[in-house]
């Protein structure tokens, strides 16, 4: 407690070094808290807008199915049985038959993803309710990148060429009934929606789907012939990635923490060697060489208290009006990188998140304290107190 | 009675003529089979792509066997020099010198455009024998160039066809085709191929240019010209395989 009282008053003496220095650490400690929250928030956002948009509560493949490969979709498809027609019916499962096709809007042809998906569904936010029934028309919904990338616009005819279940092509034209914005790009980019019954028509591939997404009321059970995936596995890959950008951000945290770091070790040792008569009198009252240590290295780690306390005092408030304005990220209208970005960000701070925060800059500050601290311990008391260098 | 009698035989004259026309078509079908089929082949040729501003000439050599086995390496301009595609059965590797690597194209891939051509990898993998796919009928007779031709439709007769119906316009004397039509099944028109400068090869009328178009997209197609054609020659085996796609 002594130590701790020494340190404060220590640190206060010292005046504008000691507040540059807590200054600096403190610019580290919200930046670290401000960037992790920032990948969490989005993280979590993307998870929701993700199950919102494209996965609901999990989904059953048919067996053969697998996203990543384009020489499944070929085969993946399967009759829905009486069971699965029954859930649909009550909306707790929404069918959807994939497949591959070649658009081509004014001219030019582009590799797209033509999505069946039952109009009346409720548990993807896809706006498939706008989808109006076939009337010798046949309608599609689209995002809004694949509206600008194709250049096309509500009303406006696109001509479609796949092939059926047999290999052989077929073409026809598809009038764009709404384009929808989404924050998700795989829901988006390249891809074409379409009432499943028009695709299962122009497959040939009667009553059959690709993959069943699963909605709140769905009770979970096995389907018979087909796999289910949760959302633990088909969220993986974007949570890994987003992961990955914490990874590269705590670079550049680690580097801001490590230049304050330095101008606290810096501070330590000049602190160490202009103080030499006093930490000769420390001695020469009976203070031990451990406790002399122990009041210089509290009295360094002292600056990472500081800084939490003025950190806090400017990144409370700044954080709390984040939290609510969120952090404006513009749309993603290239949408490059095909990961989930909403146009405003909420970042979430979480305890778990602070605290460890806390706990790395007292420890760090503790450590760069302690270091040139030792040297105290080799020095002679009787030099110390003539204040001679050693 | 009389009258009965009347619409009998003309029924039958009818069926019979109709059923010779269909042996007609199906043989002047057997027949460009013949004239464009081969056991093996192979081809050195210009592909001529035209670009919006410019065309640019792509040169190659294919080794083909059957409808099941195509090996092509591209000898210039230099900057596809060395590029080869490998064509087993349903799958299709290319071979980039540049990355030195092996890719296997699929899915939305195998419907881009071969090099910007109006030939899509699919198109180049599709190659069977009009005869054992299509029934044909005679619709007619045109002139194209001013050599006289067949007009027959051709109608899928087994379910596993790229295009549901073809239009093809046979030379009458040389069993050639001079142009082709492929629809969709909807009847939308999608390629037109044009055959020209018709040469005997061993024994056999062989177009040596082709242009192909793609009716859906703008621009003016692509040209496929023949500098050499070889048909039933020894091509050894190593050639279609993934390690000759590295050599």
């Amino acid at each position: 407690m002594l130590s701790l009282k020494l340190a404060i008053k220590n640190l206060l003496g010292a005046g504008l070094r000691t507040w540059l220095n807590v200054i600096a650490l403190s610019f580290a400690f919200v930046l670290i808290i401000f960037y992790n929250g920032m990948i969490d928030g989005w993280n979590r956002q993307s998870k929701r807008d993700t199950i919102d948009w494209e996965s609901g509560k999990g989904q059953f493949w048919h067996p053969e199915y697998d996203r990543y490969d384009p020489y499944t979709i070929e085969d993946s498809h399967a009759p829905l049985s009486r069971e699965i027609l029954e859930e649909i019916e009550k909306k707790n499962l929404a069918p959807v038959l994939v497949s591959q096709a070649t658009a081509y809007p004014q001219g030019r042809s582009i590799g797209v993803t033509i999505f069946g998906i039952d109009p009346k569904q409720t548990i993807l936010k896809l706006p498939t309710a706008t989808l109006p029934a076939s009337n010798g028309t046949d309608y599609a919904i689209i995002g809004k990148s694949m509206a600008e990338s194709a250049n096309l616009s509500v009303g406006d005819n696109l001509l479609i060429r796949w092939r059926d279940k047999n290999g052989t092509f077929d073409a026809r034209e598809i009038q764009i009934a709404s384009i929808f914005k989404c924050d998700v790009p795989i829901v988006d980019k390249g891809k074409i929606y379409i009432a499943i019954e028009t695709l299962q028509e122009m497959l040939g591939m009667e009553n059959e789907a690709t993959l069943l997404v699963t909605g709140e009321g769905f009770e979970f059970r096995e389907l018979n012939g087909w796999v289910f995936k949760d959302n633990d596995f088909l969220l993986a890959d974007m949570e890994k990635i987003i992961q990955s950008k914490k990874v590269s951000g705590s670079i550049l945290q680690a580097l801001l923490l490590i230049i304050a770091l330095i101008a606290i070790f810096d501070t330590q040792v000049l602190s160490i060697f202009r103080r030499q008569k006093e930490i000769g009198t420390y001695i020469a009252l009976g203070l031990t060489r451990a406790q002399v240590v122990g009041i210089f290295t509290v009295e360094g780690a002292a600056h990472s208290l500081l800084a939490i306390l003025l950190g806090s005092a400017y990144g409370i408030p700044l954080f709390l009006w984040l939290n609510r304005t969120g952090i404006a990220m513009g749309y993603a209208e290239d949408m490059e990188f095909d990961l989930p970005l909403a146009e405003v960000i909420y970042p979430y701070y979480s305890i778990r998140l602070i605290i460890i925060t806390v706990i790395i800059v007292i420890i760090t500050a503790t450590i760069v304290s302690y270091m040139p601290a030792r040297k105290i311990s080799k020095m002679k008391p009787t030099e110390a107190l003539k204040g001679k260098l050693q | 009675m009389k009258r009965m009698k009347k619409i009998f035989i003309t029924a039958l004259m009818t069926t019979a003529l109709v059923g010779l026309a269909a042996q007609d078509a199906d043989q002047i079908l057997e027949t460009v089979d013949k004239n464009m089929s081969s056991k093996n082949r192979i081809f050195e040729s210009d592909m001529v792509i035209q670009g919006r501003r410019n065309s640019r000439t792509i040169t190659s050599v294919s080794y083909s066997v059957g409808d099941k086995q195509s090996f092509t390496e591209y000898i210039s301009p230099a900057r596809e020099q060395g590029t080869k595609m490998l064509k087993l059965e349903d799958k299709l590797w290319i071979y980039s010198p540049s990355t030195d690597r092996i890719i296997q194209i699929s899915g939305h891939m195998l419907r881009q455009s071969v090099m910007g051509s109006d030939l899509s990898y699919e198109d180049m993998m599709d190659d069977r024998k009009m005869t054992e796919v299509y029934s044909a009928t005679v619709a007619g007779h045109e002139e194209i160039d001013g050599r006289d031709t067949y007009v027959l439709d051709l109608t899928a007769k087994v379910d596993d066809v790229a295009y549901h119906s073809q239009k093809i316009w046979v030379d009458t004397e040389r069993y050639v085709p001079l142009k082709q039509e492929m629809f969709a099944k909807s009847g939308q028109l999608l390629k037109r191929t044009t055959l020209s400068n018709v040469q005997k090869i061993q024994g056999r009328w062989f177009p040596m240019n082709m242009v192909y178009k793609d009716m859906l997209k703008d621009g003016k197609g692509t040209e496929f010209r023949v500098n050499s054609a070889k048909f039933d020659q020894d091509i050894p085996d190593y050639i279609f395989t993934k390690a000759a796609l590295k050599q």
